[in-house]
């Protein structure tokens, strides 16, 4: 057991760091909460880029650096301390990319690998469909062969940052006879192509993050196809598992958690300062305690990848986890400001420039993004604890 | 980073899980708890040969030299079977005591002892205040030429009705406030002390203990007269990581043990583990297990690195005092009647789970650490 960072590790933390500080020295952005997920900037992944922070686990060969899962999670801890502007490159970096690698034929990880990690081309995930939210198995958007392309029909939704991006990861279904999940293909689609229309939806924090996609007779070449067809969702079952590893699951609001330590020792209430009030002590150190396990969890799971296996359940169990702690934090957040917790950014009198009552909203969406919590929880006990699934 | 055992430890883990799987099945915890000594000494010599006693005491004291992140599997192990006995109290509180405050002579006296199992000890800091602090200490000493007499009373002190000695925290007599603490090791033979076993409901053995007017040698004092409290300051992490790793073990256990039933009950012509509700417990069990695994593991990690880690240990037993709670008690609820009878094994954990709570700070007190290490 180790619980330390080698040398090497540590000057890769400071050396991303400095480059972090400098930045927002140069204005490049600022710390905020849920920064990173409102914030896309080609130029920012772009010097990520430059400094082999894209695709740090990656194959060589496609332009990779074959860093260990552990350096990638360090290099995550700080672009989400200081909410770095990662929008641009992150959902490829997180997903796409380990899927290619994983799933998809040479030609594809020539084409699409080397972009990713240049920071050229930006790609939106589409699974969700209107009536398959947790329950993938069910979309019904259609790619049907058709010569050398397939014709896909239907709608995604949900679909973030696909207004700003070059390509969409689609979950699709490719038997119309087969059984639900031995029939859904994965593609990647540009959106450029001819009868996508792209429509956004506001969230109820007010920001435009989430599009819904519709498919009219989309022409795509066979060779978007990633894996062999109708595996589309064994390739899934994979891929989530990278996808609820992440450190960004704990992370989200960590400026708004920094700042609101500071702000009970600055602030008094009653003539006291509100950090000598034993409900706030006891309740900040209970985050706090509940944060620094859910780091754990996610090195945990950043070192189970570096051991060549697959996290399955400790990954759910991971997001479960942190998604919760930080539903408390912004709930604890805006409690501990009192009336002041209602304000949102840009009102004068919104302390940490209303960093609380933004996560408040933000945060209703961690436990269902990403698989919801009670289907994680299944995820744990059926694939971790080996208990029976129910008859149907 | 590497959250694995090494080899040597795996070796421990699977050799300590066997000896207890044999040796203190939950038979014997149920008898041991309703025996009047509660620890079988054939067992504790078994344990001795094994070298667990002397397990992280240097080899000229008859020890093995394992550091403490060894013992915590080792005691992990000792959690999971619920081991009953004097272990935690003979090795954590007097041998580590010892250990750390003892001067070479006092080692060598009670170490090697320890070590081959020949002795049981004790440390007595708590009184009827109830808390851990130098103030709580009421207990006095007064020097006279022949060495000390002490007087006071104990509570809480785990093992005294069959501790061979007592390390005992006492105050100067005309000490005022905090200052003049001093550590004494008393042989329990001693006139003047009086053991009274307490009725507590995890059916551990913890006793009040009275010194009236009990006299010792000036030899009985550990380090100087002024350090009981750093001594005890010194030992505090150790005292607190290795509870919280018999609670990763008593945690692990009482979940294997809930998994298992999950599988196995039918109801309503399907396993119980196949509802959903059941489902969401068992994995927020798994949650808090997993939690103090990782939890204990860097603390002890640290500890045996020698580390600062005060905010680590305090973390690991606010989080540990909680869980093992919630761990249990969803355990039971997914038991349904028969975890609450007195044959099943669930309740021996639910018990020590209330119970390593409630010893060396709770929750609330850890939280306070960790708050205070927050700057706030």
């Amino acid at each position: 057991m180790d619980f330390s960072f080698t040398k090497e590790q540590e000057s890769l933390r400071q050396e991303v760091r400095d480059f972090l500080e400098a930045k927002v020295r140069d204005g490049e952005f600022q710390v905020k909460s849920n920064g990173w997920v409102e914030s896309h900037s080609q130029k920012f992944s772009k010097d990520m880029s430059s400094r082999g922070w894209i695709g740090m686990t990656w194959p060589k060969e496609y332009g990779g650096h074959e860093r260990s899962y552990i350096d990638r999670a360090i290099v995550m801890e700080e672009m989400l301390t200081y909410q770095a502007p990662i929008g641009f490159h992150f959902l490829a970096d997180r997903q796409v990319g380990p899927a290619i690698i994983h799933f998809g034929n040479d030609e594809q990880k020539k084409t699409y690998l080397p972009k990713i990690i240049n920071a050229d081309i930006s790609i939106a995930i589409g699974l969700s469909e209107p009536n398959a939210g947790s329950d993938l198995v069910s979309v019904k958007t259609t790619a049907i062969e058709q010569g050398d392309f397939y014709i896909i029909n239907g709608q995604k939704v949900w679909t973030t940052g696909g207004h700003r991006a070059d390509y969409i990861w689609c979950l699709v279904r490719t038997d119309l006879n087969a059984p639900k999940h031995k029939a859904l293909s994965e593609f990647i689609v540009d959106v450029k192509t001819p009868g996508i229309t792209i429509r956004p939806i506001i969230n109820m924090a007010g920001i435009h993050s989430f599009n819904e996609i519709f498919f009219e007779d989309v022409k795509v070449p066979k060779e978007n196809l990633v894996g062999p067809k109708n595996r589309g969702f064994y390739q899934l079952m994979a891929q989530v598992d990278y996808e609820r590893a992440g450190l960004e699951r704990l992370m989200q609001n960590y400026p708004l958690f920094k700042n609101l330590v500071e702000y009970v020792k600055n602030e008094k209430r009653n003539g006291k300062a509100l950090s000598k009030d034993p409900f706030i002590r006891n309740k900040l150190a209970e985050l706090e305690v509940e944060y620094q396990i859910g780091r754990l969890f996610c090195y945990h799971v950043a070192w189970t990848l570096s051991q060549g296996r697959i996290p399955n359940y400790e990954a759910a169990l991971c997001k479960a986890f942190c998604t919760q702690f930080e539903q408390r934090l912004s709930d604890a957040a805006t409690s501990v400001l009192g009336l002041y917790g209602q304000l949102m950014p840009g009102s004068e009198y919104a302390p940490m420039d209303g960093d609380a009552a933004d996560s408040y909203l933000w945060s209703v969406s961690y436990t269902i993004q990403g698989g919801t919590l009670e289907v994680l929880k299944n995820i744990v006990a059926t694939r971790g604890l080996g208990l029976p699934v129910a008859k149907s | 980073m590497d959250f694995s055992l090494n080899e040597e430890q795996e070796i421990l883990r699977n050799m300590a899980r066997n000896f207890l799987t044999k040796e203190c099945p939950k038979s014997f915890v149920k008898e041991m708890n309703e025996d009047e000594k509660g620890y079988s000494p054939t067992l504790w010599s078994k344990m001795a040969e094994l070298g667990w006693m002397g397990f992280i005491f240097p080899e000229k004291y008859g020890g093995m030299e394992g550091n403490f992140l060894d013992l915590s599997v080792l005691m992990e192990e000792m959690g999971r079977a619920c081991l009953p006995g004097p272990f935690f109290s003979t090795v954590i509180l007097g041998g580590i005591s010892l250990l750390e405050g003892g001067n070479e002579k006092q080692k060598e006296r009670f170490l090697p002892k320890i070590a081959r199992g020949e002795i049981i000890l004790t440390l007595a800091v708590t009184e009827a205040s109830g808390n851990y602090e130098p103030e709580g200490i009421e207990t006095r000493f007064i020097k006279t030429n022949e060495g000390y007499t002490i007087d006071g009373t104990k509570v809480f002190v785990p093992d005294a009705h069959i501790a061979d000695y007592i390390l005992v925290a006492a105050k100067a007599k005309e000490s005022k406030g905090n200052n003049g603490i001093a550590l004494f090791i008393v042989d329990t033979k001693s006139h003047g002390i009086t053991v009274t076993p307490l009725k507590t409901i995890s059916g551990d053995k913890q006793c009040e203990v009275r010194f009236e007017g009990v006299k010792i040698k000036e030899d009985a004092l550990i380090g100087g007269l002024n350090n009981g409290w750093s001594i005890i300051q010194k030992i505090w992490p150790k005292i607190v990581v290795a509870r919280c790793a018999e609670v990763v073990g008593g945690a692990q256990e009482a979940l294997e043990m809930t998994i298992k039933y999950a599988k196995e009950r039918e109801q309503f012509g399907q396993p119980i583990g196949t509802l959903q509700a059941v489902q969401h417990y068992c994995a927020d069990m798994v949650a808090d297990v997993d939690g103090c695994r990782h939890i204990t593991y860097q603390a002890s990690w640290m500890l045996s690195c020698g580390l600062s880690c005060d905010k680590e240990v305090a973390m690991a037993k606010a989080w540990c005092s909680d869980a093992f709670r919630r761990v249990t008690a969803k355990g039971h609820q997914i038991h349904g009647a028969i975890g609450f009878t007195e044959e099943h094994d669930l309740h021996l954990y639910y018990k020590k789970a209330k119970t390593w709570e409630l010893f060396y700070g709770d929750s609330n007190f850890h939280r306070e650490i960790v708050a205070q290490q927050m700057g706030l």
